[in-house]
């Protein structure tokens, strides 16, 4: 409580101001509201951004077009695959690289896990901040699991950095499908838990219904879209509007709401949980098999395919798979055209070629040396994404160089954060919790 | 749909006109401003210098589909007005601030116009070619401007900070 004022429309009807955040315990998020009371009333609010800015776009023009990913990870911290893709996609758009077919289906795969981890950790913290703790403890050890398995296929549970331009690190790692369908039923069993301590639970009811309304005009002047939009009845999702990717060999619902306030935004975002496990179930069906884990081959360390490349013994190389780190899995010669494009101008060689004969390794060292890189053509472009707020796109200019000149990240949220203090206005203080738990603000993609 | 129905066609408009033509978009059904954004191409010794970039959708609410996007470009130049379209896109309040504070692109018909992302204090525009990378400023480094003697502060690649 900073300040006592008048306002002049209604003078001797005392209003006062309220500092929320940019540090309070209900605000996931840096940033600072201003609210206008009168009494418990919200009369104006405002809203301040920009706490956690860290010129990613200022730094991805001093970075190559493949340093850029890692940095993307950090936009949406809860949902960094769709961040890799999104930007990885723009690249290639922009080059005019076609990604392998099952690099694709990868890519879908790896989206729809974060999409599902997106979800669960916007309506587990909303609903620990309205009082449900056990929701949020169940709801994250769900997320815990699709992170293990984020950890196998990518190396890292939230840092992924899992595309590269032209596909994506690795293939996935063996016995995925086996490992996801159990988690899948974990997902699942957590979703029907909360959906019974919530959905027609009186004091969450009570909090969520009726509070927090948009409607379709106001999110569509404010540019609102993701489940935000989808709760006031306006089916609009990238992956159905602009098919990316394989998604339009996927059969999937894009669920609506009606009214478009806080209870719509839960229910949108669980049925949408599921609808990604579908797509995921779908995808490992289709999956077009890669010869990973076919052809299982013996492996040989770096430096004894190195001694038969020096001893001329070339024949003996094609039998052996190079063994590899960790961080390195999924980038063998079996993998090479099946996850990544077969371009020699844009993705690594396969490591056996790198660590065997001087073709590979001076095309290695080219690709990941200072100004040679890939060189992307001269040009602008847009693409966009369905991410876990919503259209995520990146407008890329590049000048023919080996890095970007201009990267323009957008971030869903920011367009629902410009609307928050039109969806305040006029309500009770109580009702920013849940209003703002469901826009599942994240600074990292909000401030850049 | 085309293959690039995301993007949209180009159109390039005059400074002048830029409003007068958006807002003809706006009549013709295009109804949501997706995205703005701007290019300084500055280091590219392109004239005019900036490009100001406006992102519009012809949307249908009640299907929710995307009936076709365009991108409006409007070159524009140094020390540069264009006039605000916050009345036509409210949103477009948030997105004139976030390129006047990165590039100094100023807006005429508006309310004072705040920095989105930087603080008030903050001195230059960040996103402009001739704002050095390593520039520190008071908040963002010690009060003095200098500097700090630390080698996460101090190792900084060359050919990013001119230096």
């Amino acid at each position: 409580m900073s300040a006592t004022t008048t306002t002049p429309k209604d003078a001797g009807r005392k209003t006062f101001l309220l500092n929320m955040g940019p540090q309070h315990p209900a605000m996931h998020g840096v940033v600072r509201m201003i609210l206008e009371l009168e009494g418990e009333i919200i009369r104006h609010a405002d809203c301040e951004i920009g706490y956690l800015h860290r010129a990613f776009e200022k730094h991805a023009e001093t970075e190559t077009w493949n340093n850029v990913v890692p940095w993307t990870d950090r936009l949406n911290y809860v949902s960094p695959l769709i961040n890799n893709v999104g930007y990885a996609l723009a690249v290639e758009k922009l080059a005019g690289i076609e990604v392998p077919e099952r690099g694709q289906f990868i890519r879908v795969i790896a989206c729809e896990i974060s999409r599902i981890t997106d979800h669960l950790t916007c309506v587990g913290a909303s609903a620990m901040e309205l009082g449900s703790f056990t929701v949020f403890l169940y709801l994250i050890k769900a997320r815990e699991y699709l992170y293990q398995l984020v950890d196998q296929m990518t190396g890292a549970r939230i840092t992924t950095s899992f595309t590269r331009v032209g596909g994506v690190k690795g293939d996935l790692p063996e016995g995925f499908a086996v490992k996801f369908r159990e988690i899948a039923a974990k997902v699942r069993e957590a979703i029907v838990e909360s959906d019974k301590l919530l959905t027609r639970n009186r004091i969450f009811m009570d909090r969520v219904d009726g509070t927090g309304v948009i409607s379709k005009e106001d999110a569509l002047a404010y540019a609102i879209t993701g489940p935000f939009l989808r709760s006031t009845g306006v089916p609009y999702d990238v992956r159905r509007a602009h098919p990316y990717l394989v998604y339009d060999r996927f059969d999937f619902e894009i669920p609506v709401g009606t009214t478009g306030d806080n209870y719509d935004r839960y229910l949108c975002r669980l049925a949408e949980i599921e609808q990604s496990l579908r797509i995921i179930e779908q995808a490992l069906d289709k999956l077009p098999s890669g010869p990973h884990s076919l052809h299982p081959r013996e492996m040989k360390h770096a430096y004894e395919l190195e001694d038969m490349g020096k001893a001329g013994k070339t024949e003996l190389i094609e039998k052996y798979a190079a063994k590899v780190d960790q961080t390195l899995e999924g980038m063998g010669k079996d993998t090479f055209g099946v996850v990544r494009a077969p371009n020699r101008w844009a993705t690594l060689p396969a490591k056996e070629q790198t660590y065997t004969n001087i073709e590979g390794l001076m095309n290695h060292f080219e690709l990941v040396m200072w100004s040679w890189g890939i060189k992307i053509p001269e040009g602008e472009t847009y693409d966009a994404v369905e991410g876990g707020n919503g259209e995520l796109g990146f407008h890329l200019v590049s000048d023919g160089g080996d890095g970007p000149y201009r990267v323009r990240c957008r971030p869903p949220c920011l367009y629902i954060m410009a609307a928050i203090p039109l969806l305040l206005k006029d309500t009770m203080i109580a009702d920013v919790i849940p209003t703002f738990g469901s826009v599942n603000m994240i600074a990292g993609e909000l401030d850049r | 749909m085309s293959a690039d129905a995301i993007r949209g066609e180009r159109r390039d408009v005059e400074p002048a006109r830029c409003r007068e033509e958006l807002a003809a978009l706006k009549a013709d059904g295009y109804n949501v401003l997706v995205d703005m954004t701007c290019v300084d191409h500055r280091a590219r010794g392109r004239q005019p210098r900036f490009d100001v970039i406006y992102r519009l959708m012809k949307f249908d609410a009640a299907e929710g589909r995307d009936l076709g996007r365009v991108e409006v470009h409007c070159g524009v130049d140094e020390a540069p007005v264009l006039r605000s379209v916050m009345d036509l896109w409210p949103i477009a309040d948030w997105l004139e601030r976030e390129v006047w504070d990165m590039f100094g692109v100023r807006f005429a018909d508006r309310p004072d116009i705040k920095r989105l992302l930087m603080y008030e204090t903050f001195e230059g525009h960040p996103l402009r070619k001739d704002y050095p990378i390593a520039k520190r400023q008071p908040l963002i480094g010690p009060m003095d401007g200098n500097k700090p003697n630390s080698p996460s502060f101090n190792i900084l690649k060359p050919t990013v900070t001119g230096e």
